[in-house]
């Protein structure tokens, strides 16, 4: 016999499911006058500190078929690397920047998100990762949440040091890297096949 | 005082790793949906950073006073959803078993005939009037939550020529970071569809499947009134920081 380790087990996950728009963003799908606006919509306020961007991607299936069904939800930090979050201890946030925000696709498969560009932010043992995005997609037919995030092309030598980028196979790392155009950030997910986006088990 | 020489898992600690095997797969034929949408190449794995770590929080001020309410806050003023009345109670606790206070819980079911108010949603069962299916609620400082509801029914789906779905409702949880996100479904005590369920059968351990079922809790019920049924969901703990990881002579 042996003592007991006293934990408990993870909820397993389970499907967001076809009509996970819902729950997550009612306002999109009709079921208006519960709540005023879907979480998520809005990112920034007046004044928030820092580049604005948007972001743009479509997010596709193992066919190339677009995932018109999927919620998209992006957290990040915000211009100064800190994290709107209780708990982000290094300081506070631009109280105007939410860090988080969702989107539900649309017919193509398309999301998008007015944020701005994030801050760089410390990683283990002394190193500084690279400006980035962590996405957390869900649908039908994704049994749990997919974890990836989006670096910036225009970040070429602070991404060559980052310290989650070196321990991705350098041939997939370009799945990995938003394509900046102007104010723009172009970045697709390939839930599969050609290109399939490296996702993380965080 | 010194972080290093803390045995408490801190709000800014790395998190356990995922026990993978406990969840479904990404790669799951019986549930068609998921052939062309799960990865193939192996997921990367490094311990949570700071972006894992931290994330959202919601204040009490998003919530409006029907958002817990199902039977009432879509229905016109002075009617109600149809439907056996239910109240789903439970925690948001961590692997560690503390409570997991002030996290948005969010859920959306299909009423009483297996019906949801959805664009894309065809079920020859009829919308009910009063009935949206969406609601919310944030965790107290003990991690509780509650809603009141009416049974969702079960419904069939296109998967095999007879799936059907069990009675479920779906629910999207928050932690303190965002490496703890987590979508599920609740079924309920005593439905023989559970067993027979595709999705359900994604998940490959008895016990895991278990944790998905709320038990009738009677002890709870409102006499005259509604039955409840008890659902804890267990999120990802952080793991104590009895030494961090650093090169010796740092
Ligand atoms: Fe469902």
């Amino acid at each position: 016999m042996v003592q007991h380790l006293d934990r408990l087990r993870e909820t397993p996950s389970q499907t967001a499911g076809p009509y996970v728009h819902i729950g997550l963003t009612p306002n999109v799908c009709g079921i208006t006058g519960v709540t005023p606006e879907d979480l998520g919509a809005r990112m920034v306020a007046d004044g928030v500190r820092g580049e604005r961007i948007t972001i743009r991607g479509r997010v596709l299936d193992g066919a190339g078929r677009p995932v018109n069904d999927c919620i998209v939800e992006i957290w990040q930090a915000d211009a100064a690397g800190l994290y709107n979050s209780p708990a982000e201890h290094r300081g506070r946030a631009d109280p105007n920047f939410a860090g988080w925000g969702r989107c539900a696709a649309d017919e193509e498969g398309a999301f998008v998100f007015e944020t701005v560009k994030p801050g760089r932010v410390p990683g283990p043992n002394g190193t500084t990762m690279a400006p980035h995005v962590s996405f957390w997609i869900v649908a039908r037919g994704i049994n749990i949440g997919l974890h990836t995030r989006m670096y910036f092309s225009d970040e070429e030598a602070a991404n060559r040091d980052d310290p989650v980028l070196r321990r991705v196979v350098p041939a997939r790392v370009p799945t990995l890297i938003g394509r900046r155009e102007g104010d723009t950030v172009h970045f697709d997910i390939h839930l599969q096949g050609d290109g399939e986006t490296v996702f993380f088990d965080v | 005082m010194d972080k290093r020489l803390s045995n408490l898992a801190s709000e800014a600690a790395p998190f356990m790793a995922r026990d993978r095997g406990r969840h479904p797969p990404a790669y799951a034929p019986g549930y068609k949906s998921t052939i062309l949408r799960a990865p193939r190449e192996a997921l990367v794995s490094f311990e949570s950073t700071l972006s894992e770590k931290t994330g959202p929080a919601f204040g009490h001020n998003i919530i409006g006073a029907l958002d817990n309410d199902l039977i009432r806050n879509f229905a016109k003023p002075g009617e109600a959803a149809i439907g056996e009345r239910i109240i789903v109670h439970g925690r948001v606790l961590d692997e560690n078993g503390r409570p997991v206070p002030d996290v948005l819980v969010e859920y959306w079911q299909a009423n009483a005939g297996g019906r949801y108010r959805h664009k894309r949603e065809g079920y020859l069962a009829p919308l009910d009037p009063n009935f949206g299916g969406f609601g919310r609620s944030l965790t107290d400082s003990e991690g509780r939550y509650w809603f009141r509801t009416i049974r969702p029914g079960a419904y069939p789906w296109p998967n095999g020529v007879n799936d059907w779905r069990p009675a479920h409702i779906h629910f999207s949880v928050f932690g303190s970071g965002f490496a703890q996100r987590l979508i599920t479904q609740m079924y309920f005590e005593g439905d023989p569809m559970i067993p027979q369920c595709p999705i359900v059968r994604t998940i490959a351990d008895p016990a895991a499947v278990a944790q998905l079922v709320a038990a009738l809790d009677m002890a709870n019920a409102v006499p005259m009134d509604c039955r409840a049924y008890k659902f804890d969901i267990v999120l990802r703990g952080r793991r104590s920081t009895f030494f961090e990881n650093r090169p010796e002579g740092n």
